[in-house]
């Protein structure tokens, strides 16, 4: 038998990773390969490739519906991170305390992670809906004028933001949970003896030991929001007037509704490096050295 | 008087976690003129709007094919990720550190660059329409090799050692002696994989067209938008607790164990 580092060789290893290699060659490198060779070319699957150059770049960096799709994502962002951080530090903080039935709290904040995308989607429709939805009601019943949630061009994204919001932050919650019980009380004892306040203490200890959590948090929600797709699918359909068009949204449209592969994968390709420069920019900003 | 505060603000901030579902299930069961009212009490109760779900779209079949879909992966990924996690983990071969870069960085691709190609090379296989195109693709894990790996990492040596001497090959090992030994890594894996699965969407979306291959997210989402409801919000709301029910089922079960894995990865659903 072969040696390798003074291990005996075991062949029955090439055999039992053979079904990854196999797997990775044909759905993670053959697309990775055909995607770098279809922006460079125009296609509908049908008739032959032809070859264009640079030219889907230069139509990318003039696409007025490209540019859209980021801007909404940024606008989806700058609303859902904000209040997911806020409302998860929170409730995180107060479960943290001894309390009773922690467990069934927990898990209700829970249930919409779990929750298909299509349902919460399918309930908040209703819950935003001009004419009958549950908002709406609610405003009316206290005497209030209705507020157009998901017609008007400027509320449509922010609403979207605020549902995804209520369905991920369990999740967030579940994790800052986690971070807040891993913080050694005895950083808290000795603020004590300092005559800490608690909001001193929560913003010297709590919020610098949790940074990689909200790193962490950071970063999902990032890529959460470049992938969204099934709420303004079903929701508004991208509407209204391309508000709430998210970039996967706008990949699929391209791809699928007027079948121009080459450009969808270029699209693909610009999505995932402005994700790249966002969540770079995110780490400068926010990750410090945790232990001082 | 702390803590009865924090109980109120617990309360209230769990009821708008939990009152939505309630008001979908009784809305789903009232009549649609009584659909828009907030409290979730009525005497109209009736399962019309899921008749009417029956009679337009057959989502009978698409609960089996999302069953089918669901099972077929998750019993794929458990078997095939946690044999090329063994094999990373407690095998020695020529390339093992390789494959495993190999996997870390495949897990840094954003889907958004792999869509448009993958759908090309279904469309080439011909595996467009069919249940392939839904599980072949997802049939092996990369986090899951990951956490395998990792899981077996501590797995006693002097036991794998002690089978070889009786003469038990190494799947053997894998799936009579570690697997019995792993259940909660299992039970992460299982769970994780089976609740992205059913509520995987935009995938089948790209792959499917066909009526009878749809898998129940998918047939629930194009209903809602298709017009098929024709703008009934009983029926789209009945459908939706239909797709939403297994997995409230499985999560109230597993709840422990669902918040654990997820915690533990950071996955979203």
């Amino acid at each position: 038998m072969k040696r390798l580092n003074g291990y005996d060789v075991d062949r029955v290893g090439y055999l039992m990773v053979l079904p990854y290699i196999v797997f990775f060659l044909l759905f993670n490198a053959y697309p990775i390969i055909f995607s770098f060779i279809l922006v460079f070319h125009k296609w509908n699957i049908i008739s032959p490739m032809k070859f264009l150059g640079l030219e889907n770049f230069r139509f990318l960096l003039q696409d007025p519906l490209f540019w859209k799709s980021i801007r909404n994502t940024l606008v989806f962002l700058v609303i859902h991170i904000p209040l997911q951080l806020i409302v998860a530090l929170v409730i995180a903080n107060i479960l943290n305390q001894k309390i009773a039935a922690r467990g069934f709290f927990r898990a209700s904040f829970f249930l919409p992670v779990v929750i298909s995308g299509v349902v919460i989607t399918i309930l908040w429709q209703q819950f935003y809906s001009y004419e009958t939805g549950l908002f709406n009601t609610i405003l009316m019943k206290i005497g209030l004028d209705k507020i157009p949630w998901l017609i008007s061009t400027k509320l449509a994204m922010p609403s979207i933001a605020v549902m995804a919001t209520w369905k991920n932050v369990g999740l967030y919650i579940v994790l800052f949970l986690a971070g807040l019980q891993s913080i050694p009380s005895s950083l808290y004892e000795a603020a004590d003896v300092d005559g800490a306040t608690g909001v001193q203490k929560f913003f010297h200890i709590t919020i610098p030991m949790l940074n990689p959590t909200i790193i962490m948090v950071l970063i999902i929600s990032t890529l959460g929001g470049f992938s969204l797709f099934i709420e303004p699918y079903v929701m508004t359909g991208g509407g209204p007037i391309n508000s709430t068009l998210s970039c996967v949204l706008y990949i699929y449209k391209q791809a699928f509704y007027f079948n121009h592969m080459g450009y969808a994968a270029t699209l693909g390709f610009a999505v995932a490096f402005i994700i790249m420069i966002v969540v770079i920019i995110q780490r400068k900003l926010f990750e410090t050295e945790v232990y001082e | 008087m702390r803590k009865a505060l924090f109980y109120i603000l617990l309360s209230l901030i769990a009821i708008t976690f939990i009152y939505p579902f309630i008001w979908m299930t009784s809305a789903s069961l009232r009549p649609e003129r009584e659909i828009s009212e907030l409290s979730p009490i009525s005497r109209n109760f009736s399962f019309r709007s899921y008749i009417t779900v029956f009679n337009r779209i057959p989502i009978g079949r698409a609960f089996l094919n999302s069953l089918f879909v669901t099972c077929s992966i998750t019993i794929s990924v458990l078997f095939l990720s946690s044999m090329i996690g063994y094999a990373l983990s407690r095998l020695h071969f020529r390339g093992r550190e390789l494959i495993f870069m190999v996997i870390l960085f495949t897990m840094m691709i954003p889907f958004q660059i792999t869509m448009i190609p993958l759908y090309v090379l279904m469309v080439k296989l011909r595996w467009i329409d069919s249940y392939q195109a839904l599980i072949v693709p997802y049939m092996i894990n990369a986090f899951g090799i990951l956490l395998f790996r990792q899981y077996f990492k501590a797995f006693p040596q002097s036991i794998i050692d002690a089978a070889r001497m009786d003469g038990c090959s190494d799947f053997g090992i894998l799936y009579k002696i570690i697997w019995p030994n792993s259940i909660p890594a299992l039970v992460t894996v299982g769970i994780l994989i089976f609740m992205q699965t059913w509520n995987e969407v935009l995938w089948p979306l790209i792959v499917i067209r066909k009526t009878s291959i749809m898998t129940m997210p998918q047939m629930v989402a194009l209903y809602a938008v298709g017009g098929q409801a024709e703008s009934q919000i009983g029926p789209q709301l009945a459908s939706a607790m239909m797709l939403a029910l297994p997995i409230v089922i499985v999560y109230t079960i597993f709840q422990r164990h669902f918040i654990a894995s997820m915690a533990h990865t950071g996955i979203k659903g």
